[in-house]
């Protein structure tokens, strides 16, 4: 694999194939549906390689040597003055084993989602060129290691995302777009202030031994290239670490989201088209879980053990919020997106016990999440296909009308809920056995625990009131599952129990970088050994 | 005077003399002409064009002109020549050939065919006002400069009479300006009756002495400042702005935001830099002589300016009102950079101008374009109109989002090396007002994209078709907003290697 660029290709192959897709004239929409279908097949095959290709031992989070099919060209230099110095960005690619479930993660689902989006029969060549603008972002995001890259792969989604919500969506469309854009863009603000500030707090020796201001993650996170006055540097004692993390982990928090920055996502997901729902909760959540992994917890790792009670008690909160307010919900998909906000909860809480357990838990209720949700909101798609509503209320006895779908489902909720043999169980009770292992916040843990109970709760009321009684006569003539639809879901649910009987195949892979992680954000204590199954 | 000094000043003030003489052609060409005028606008690029050429083949070189003042070691003239002037001259005449272009389609220029030789010549006028003036060092030559830009650019805003906004425009302009540059005249000569004299390097060696008024001094900076605070169109010196911006030919709106703009804030450089500048750091920022806190002031007005002129925007529904608008807002955020009072900052005010330039000439264009087939510039006229003429719809996608500030835009990289400046100066509250203000101005440029894409077209929305001429303009304004965007190098290299102000 030596030398063959294959991030970029995986990450710009979608841009590749939108600009194809410009060119095809707009009357050719199998055409155009196909060559993204081929875009993000290539994109699945890549991931693949990738993971085949991928050394388990090495660890990366901040040792550049050991980052996988690392890709590094000076992208910017600049050379200042005497004032301001020199300016680095490099174009800076590579994966370890905290990305690697995410580029996965990414791969699958735009696939699923694109399959899922062969019903758009509405201006086809623009939402599939901004479907593959959109895919470039997001896989762009996972591999970047240069912060200003990073950023700018971050950005990048938000138009594409505006205009999929905005043009093909639902009745709200225009105020749900604008909600998500106006939300996100305010957490990216933010987060644009801080990555100056750490630039100009640290520097990295270049090759001509001259020191140069830089946006490179891994140097951000050495201690020691940073300058003793440096305004984020950890040795100016004067300095603005607290508050840069506080809005750094804003900007992220705003996409997980977050209780309170939560507003937007019920909005974006009931007004967004299904496909885009599923690219929505299946990949673009992850991004903020992720931005704190790899970019605030060893850049600031001090604070980090400071605030972790914080953001183990916001899991908390989005646990139990999420689920209380998606027991009230009578809009299906609605529910959905609630559930969302409750189990991405469950992914900050493992995160804050700052133990190997709890931060695989969080990592593998990432990919979980995203498969699981993906499912349901492709579920939720195909009833609303059919029955042009979504009213939980207004269902009723559809598992002998559409037996296959209610069985597919079923599957879904149950991962959701954690039902053992399924991927959720595995991630859950990762995140509880860690998060239960800290004292600190054991407390917070336990009360998360009544989340589990919670989901349970509306996860099978909502079962009961669609599938289960009597069959209202309306809804007499849908039909279960077509062959399309299948293709979406056999994959997923294979996934899903795959990683339920077998979830070290996904474990193992991030292990060695989350123990290695965890050893950086906890330099004092013992590192707990590798878990196993 | 000697003979050989004038001649060293005629050298130096070359491009100047060139712009002279092609104003002469174009009008003696618009005499000779009887009714096919189409030739003029092409002689006007050429003008500008040569000039540029020449003003690019002395950028590195430096003097002053007309030498009237002296201390113990140093002359100092009324004219600069140096590359900042030559960055600003470059900006102003490259902005000026896309206006002649942009005239060239324009169908409001097209109705006043046969006066188009007068409408040319003002603006030689205009443009030889702004040479002039981002090279002046003298308060006298500066007011004149001002006067010249001014009284040009008053006649060009009403100058199609096509509508009774336009005179009412070019009214109200005149007597905005004319208000505010008299108070501006009176700050001069009170300086001057402070000082004794009007050359800014003898105003700086003055003030760093011990006896000078520091409260009569405010009273004058003040004033002076409502001068350029009109050109720059700074709150509270904004309000002819939208009203002129939306009753003047759509043409002379682009120019007038960022050409004469662009002259006002090297204007604002110099009289700071070389009059209240008393060393600058090995840190790039400016040692200010502390009789005058500019800081103070320009904070102030960066964060009145940019927070009105983006929540008024917010609420209009006239296009060029809200670019007026909008353009008020980045007025603010490169009076912020400047505030910081620093080399980087300055840095950050040209760079974020490059770009400020090819995005707001592009979006102005495409309302030019827009208008000329729906007659119209109301934001409900837009809708559905990125269906049916793409082209212009996603070129104004990227113009609005680099407006904004988002990567892999020119935009972005604007507003990054103007926090870049700001972060460096530690001013992290006016930063956030800042960041704050830019997610306020993504709802109006938004609600441009919203009408275009996604209300449904109504009946009477007609299709707009962009001519092959008009596509390569907007393109040579588009391509490079994305292109600046993903590499800017160059473009900051050559910005570093413009910022040598002559004798600092």
């Amino acid at each position: 694999m030596e030398g063959f660029p294959i991030l970029t290709l995986i990450t710009f192959l979608p841009i590749l194939g939108m600009v194809l897709i410009l060119f095809m004239p707009s009357v050719q929409k199998q055409w155009i549906k196909i060559t993204a279908l081929v875009v993000t097949i290539l994109q699945v095959v890549l991931a693949a390689v990738l993971l085949a290709n991928f050394n388990y031992e090495a660890v990366g989070v901040n040792q550049a040597e050991t980052f996988q099919f690392v890709e590094q060209f000076r992208w910017i230099e600049i050379y200042g003055g005497s004032w301001l110095g020199t300016i680095k960005i490099d174009y800076f690619l590579g994966v370890d084993g905290l990305s690697i479930p995410m580029v996965l993660l990414t791969a699958i689902i735009s696939l699923i989602a694109l399959i899922s989006s062969w019903k758009i029969d509405n201006a086809v060549k623009g939402y599939f060129a901004l479907y593959l603008l959109l895919d470039t972002g997001m896989m762009g995001v996972f591999v970047a290691l240069d912060f200003f890259l990073f950023y700018v792969f971050w950005e990048l989604m938000l138009l594409p995302m505006y205009f999929l919500i905005g043009i093909w969506g639902g009745p709200r469309k225009e105020y749900a777009a604008i909600k998500f854009f106006i939300y996100t863009l305010l957490g990216s603000v933010f987060m644009l202030l801080v990555m100056i500030g750490l630039y100009f707090s640290a520097s990295e020796k270049l090759g001509d031994g001259t020191l140069a201001h830089t946006f490179n993650l891994l140097a951000l996170m050495d201690q020691s290239n940073y300058a003793p006055d440096g305004i984020l540097s950890p040795l100016n004692p004067h300095n603005l670490r607290f508050i840069a993390y506080i809005a750094l982990f804003v900007g992220f928090a705003i996409k997980i989201p977050m209780f309170p920055f939560h507003t937007w996502l019920p909005d974006a997901h009931v007004e967004a088209p299904t496909p885009i729902s599923v690219i929505l909760a299946g990949v673009l959540l992850k991004m903020g879980t992720y931005g704190i992994l790899r970019i605030s917890f060893p850049i600031f790792p001090e604070i980090t053990r400071d605030l972790a009670w914080y953001i183990g008690l916001f899991g908390m909160i989005n646990i139990i919020y999420g689920a209380l307010v998606a027991l009230a919900q009578k809009d299906f998909k609605k529910l959905i997106a609630y559930s969302s906000v409750s189990h991405m909860g469950y992914v900050l809480l493992g995160m804050a016990s700052l133990t190997t357990v709890g931060m695989t838990g969080a990592i593998l209720q990432m990919f979980n999440h995203g498969t699981i949700t993906a499912m349901l909101f492709l579920l939720v798609g195909v009833i609303y296909d059919r029955a042009h509503t979504r009213d939980i209320n207004g269902f009723g006895g559809l598992a002998t009308q559409m037996p296959a779908y209610t069985g597919y489902i079923t599957v879904a909720f149950f991962a959701a809920i954690g039902l053992p043999g399924l991927s959720g169980f595995i991630s859950e009770a990762l995140v509880f056995v860690g998060a239960f292992g800290v004292p600190e916040i054991r407390t917070i843990t336990i009360i998360s625990a009544l989340g589990i109970l919670l989901g349970a709760c509306y996860m099978l009321w909502t079962l009961q009131r669609i599938f289960f009684g009597k069959l209202n006569e309306k809804w007499s003539s849908l039909q279960d599952l077509d062959l399309r639809e299948y293709i979406m879901l056999v994959p997923l649910a294979i996934i899903v129990l795959l990683l339920g009987i077998y979830p070290s195949a996904l474990i193992d892979v991030m292990t060695s970088s989350v123990n290695y992680l965890v050893e950086i954000m906890l330099p004092t204590t013992t590192t707990i050994s590798s878990i196993g199954f | 005077m000697d003979l050989t000094s004038l001649n060293n000043s005629l050298r130096l003030i070359t491009p100047e003399i060139i712009l002279s003489i092609f104003l002469v052609i174009v009008v003696v060409v618009d005499l000779i002409l009887k009714s096919n005028k189409k030739v003029i606008p092409y002689l006007a690029v050429l003008g500008f064009a040569v000039t540029g050429i020449v003003v690019i083949s002395s950028l590195d070189s430096s003097g002053f002109a007309f030498i009237t003042a002296s201390t113990s070691s140093k002359q100092f003239g009324m004219f600069a020549h140096d590359p900042l002037g030559g960055f600003f001259k470059l900006l102003i005449l490259s902005v000026s050939i896309f206006i002649v272009l942009f005239t060239i389609t324009s169908s409001e220029i097209k109705q006043i065919h046969l006066r188009s030789g007068e409408f040319y010549a003002l603006m030689y006028g205009m443009v030889l006002g702004m040479m002039v003036l981002v090279s002046a060092v003298d308060l006298i030559l500066i007011y004149v400069a001002l006067e010249l830009l001014s009284l040009s650019s008053y006649v060009l805003a009403g100058f199609t009479k096509l509508r009774d906004r336009n005179s009412e425009a070019a009214l109200k302009y005149m007597i905005y300006g004319v208000v505010s540059s008299g108070l501006m005249l009176f700050g001069i000569s009170i300086v001057y009756g402070l000082t004794g004299t009007t050359n800014l390097y003898l105003i700086n060696s003055l003030l760093q002495g011990p006896q000078i008024n520091i409260l009569t001094l405010l009273f004058a900076v003040l004033l002076i400042m409502a001068g350029v605070g009109f050109k720059i169109s700074a709150v509270p010196f904004h309000f002819w702005t939208p009203d002129v911006y939306e009753g003047a030919p759509i043409t002379i709106t682009a120019y007038l935001s960022v050409a004469s703009k662009a002259a006002g804030f090297a204007l604002l450089i110099r009289v700071i830099q070389i009059g209240f500048v008393s060393f600058v750091g090995s840190d790039g920022f400016w040692n200010l002589i502390p009789v005058f806190d500019w800081k103070a002031l320009l904070v102030l007005l960066s964060v009145l300016t940019m927070t009105l002129g983006n929540l008024s925007a917010l609420w209009q529904n006239n296009l060029k009102r809200m670019l007026a608008y909008s353009s008020i807002a980045h007025a603010g955020y490169l009076i912020l950079a400047l505030a910081t009072l620093s080399t980087q900052g300055v840095v950050a005010v040209l760079i974020y101008f490059i770009f400020y330039a090819l995005m707001n000439l592009g979006a102005f264009y495409i309302v030019m374009i827009i208008a000329d087939r729906t007659g119209s510039e109301d934001i409900d006229d837009y809708d559905g109109l990125g269906y049916t003429s793409s082209f212009l719809g996603v070129s104004l996608i990227i113009l609005l989002v680099s407006l904004v500030g988002l990567p892999p835009t020119a935009g972005f990289i604007g507003k990054l090396y103007l926090f870049i400046a700001v972060l460096d100066a530690e001013m992290y509250v006016v930063a956030v007002i800042a960041v704050l203000n830019t997610v306020v101005s993504l709802y109006y440029y938004l609600r441009v994209l919203k009408h275009m894409y996604l209300t449904k077209a109504s009946d009477s929305t007609q299709s707009v078709r962009a001519s092959g001429g008009e596509k390569i303009i907007l393109l040579l304004l588009v391509v490079p907003t994305l292109l600046f965007g993903i590499y800017f190098q160059p473009i900051v290299d050559f910005t570093k290697s413009c910022i040598t102000v002559l004798g600092v």
